[in-house]
């Protein structure tokens, strides 16, 4: 049973190998000389003005939030998929049902102008 | 003991202490954002218990809701929070002593009394190969009249809730 997962394991250890190498690897054979320019947030050359970590604009809550509710319905999906093919025509309404119901949100971020970037 | 489950202990152990060192880190660390990011590593920790345990559908769950959604959230919200705003004084008061002790004489009295139990040692029996696919049986409870149709369509007028209460809440209204 765990060699279902032996490609995930994989891929993660492969992943991070990879990511740690590189970091590894900079980090040994970089030269690290420091001065005060160097530190600096770069701003497209021009000098840099307020501090470096500013707010987000709260639109980007609102699309984190969207997204995670669409993800919820993959949650639903992911079952529903494995065993379609077993479900016949009326495993395929109810699924339809569940879309449409949630298309009356999409569409209502949609009327209300929440999927614009102002 | 069979080499599997020897496999399966270790796995176990890293999973497990891997899960409970970034928790730990989750509070230990001063910046937010690390924070967030060890608050994954432990979320990927338990999705790793889930695998072992054999309840894909709960692995999928975990990646997909808890480290796709809910920690990208929280890293929404370290974003949307000022830098200044961040707590300056000591991260630990006078009594953490006292609270370390009462942790572990707690922990020390679970253990003595779970350990007492007769599957407390003992190996989880292994779900006999190819019997049952769980995710496959979940999505025919799912759409099944005599099982769970309605509340599966009653979530989704549940995530039209929240979807239509987030938009109200979040949208700039003028």
């Amino acid at each position: 049973m765990l060699f279902d997962y032996m490609a995930i394991a994989v891929f993660v250890f492969f992943s991070t190998a990879i990511a740690v190498t590189a970091i590894l690897l900079g980090g040994l054979f970089g030269p690290r000389r420091k001065s005060e320019v160097k530190s600096e947030p770069y701003e497209s050359g021009m000098i840099p003005i307020g501090p470096g970590t500013r707010r987000m604009p709260v639109r980007f809550y609102l699309v984190a939030v969207l997204f995670i509710l669409f993800d919820i319905e993959v949650v639903f999906f992911l079952p529903w998929a494995v065993s379609f093919r077993k479900l016949g025509l009326f495993g395929l309404i109810e699924m339809f049902i569940f879309i449409g119901i949630l298309l009356v949100g999409y569409f209502y971020a949609w009327k209300k102008g929440a999927l614009e970037w102002e | 003991m069979t080499a599997e489950q020897i496999i399966q202990q270790i796995l176990f152990f890293i999973s497990a202490a891997l899960t409970l060192g970034s928790a730990v880190m989750v509070v230990a660390t001063r910046k937010l954002i690390q924070a967030a990011l060890w608050l994954i590593v432990s979320l990927f920790g338990v999705a790793v218990l889930y695998a072992l345990l054999d309840a894909s559908f709960l692995v999928v769950v975990q990646v997909v809701v808890y480290i796709g959604a809910i920690a990208i959230l929280f890293i929404f919200a370290v974003m949307l929070t000022q830098r200044d705003q961040r707590d300056k004084g000591p991260q630990l008061n006078k009594s953490w002593v006292l609270a370390a002790l009462v942790g572990l004489a707690t922990f020390g009295g679970l253990t003595f009394l779970v350990s007492s139990w007769t599957g407390f040692g003992a190996a989880a029996a292994p779900i006999p190969a190819g019997t049952v696919d769980m995710v496959a049986d979940l999505g025919t409870a799912l759409v099944s009249v005599d099982q769970y149709v309605l509340p599966f369509e009653v979530a989704s007028v549940l995530l039209l809730a929240a979807l239509i209460g987030a938009i109200y809440v979040a949208y700039n209204r003028k």
